[in-house]
């Protein structure tokens, strides 16, 4: 039973990925284009969510306006901009490379050469530290013979 | 001695961060309307549906622009905030009415009190989307150009009425036209 109630419950998740949503498409193309743009913007009531995942009335709401544009023929970059000239760069997943997000695109980049920086530091240091003790061995060897070989002269 | 410093250093600038972070308010997004025109509408009155209202014909006052709707809890929450707004005439007060039902925004509006000297409807939320709007209840403050100063999203309170918006009112107010 309760195996049979989990395949029910796993073949519903298809079905609970996206809001269900009745959009007709003439030609494939401009399916793609929408779900692809309704994937990159954000609903701003549930933040973490795409316009395509959401089903608050905002995101249809969202859904209907992409939708009706890519039907007048507008091009991607045309809704992308109608969407920032009204909600800011916020309902953008991917936001755009700018002063104010060169953090955020440089943050990682930075860190890693920071990294890496660090890494041959320590490395070098360690070597340094290696090649002092074995000169210092060395020196001990050196003593120790002399000392076995004893007072010659 | 850096060995020791360095670590404090890096922990201060961490919990910099953080404590910046804590004090963000995530839900409130800037809008990009601010000192841009008022997004243009025509839509219906709500208490008298053959009639429309443009922002055109607001030009040459400084009008707030509230969002609200009957099944917005916290437009109940601010409600008496808006009457008491009213009260003091320091400005024209208009409703959007947002995807909401004529007849439950009237009877509203009747049993609550009505501060809006005109609402007008956004039955589909169009208009809504024009001005950005993401969560009712929100107010913006037009000035006499017909430019968009002014946004707060959520509920007004009296301390944001006293701090914020009269103040600003009063200067939006000496602005030439």
């Amino acid at each position: 039973m309760k195996y049979l109630s989990l395949i029910f419950l796993s073949l519903c998740l298809p079905f609970a990925a996206n809001a269900i949503d009745s959009k007709t498409f003439s030609d494939p193309q401009q399916q793609q284009a929408y779900e692809t743009l309704t994937s990159e913007l954000r609903c701003l009531v549930c933040q973490n969510q795409t316009i395509a995942d959401s089903n608050a009335e905002l995101a249809a709401d969202l859904r209907r306006q992409v939708y009706e544009m890519l039907q007048q023929g507008k091009s991607r970059d045309e809704i992308v901009q109608f969407m920032t000239d009204r909600y800011g760069d916020f309902v953008l997943y991917k936001p755009p490379f700018k002063a104010k997000t060169g953090l955020l695109w440089l943050g990682p980049v930075v860190f890693l050469v920071l990294g890496i920086i660090a890494v041959f530091l320590v490395v070098k240091r360690k070597k340094q530290a290696a090649a002092q003790e074995s000169g210092q061995a060395e020196k001990l060897a050196k003593i120790r013979r002399l000392l076995d070989e004893g007072d010659v002269s | 001695m850096l060995k020791y410093i360095l670590p404090l250093i890096l922990f201060i600038i961490m919990a910099i961060f953080l404590a910046i972070g804590l004090n963000l308010n995530p839900s409130e997004i800037p809008s990009p309307l601010l000192d841009k025109p008022a997004p243009v509408f025509s839509a219906p009155k709500l208490q008298a549906p053959n009639e429309k209202l443009a922002p055109a014909d607001l030009k040459g006052q400084v009008w707030l622009f509230n969002v609200w709707a009957s099944w917005c809890v916290s437009c109940r929450e601010e409600h008496p905030v808006l009457n008491e707004l009213a009260q003091q005439k320091a400005v024209t007060i208009v409703g959007l009415n947002y995807k909401d039902d004529p007849a439950a925004a009237k009877n509203w509006l009747d049993t609550l009190g009505n501060p809006y000297n005109v609402s007008i409807m956004d039955q589909d939320g169009r208009i809504g989307i024009d001005w950005g709007v993401y969560g009712v209840p929100e107010t913006f403050l037009i000035d006499k150009k017909g430019l968009v100063r002014y946004k707060h999203t959520g509920p007004v309170t009296p301390t944001d009425v006293q701090q914020t918006f009269l103040p600003l009112i009063a200067q939006l107010q000496a602005e030439p036209s």
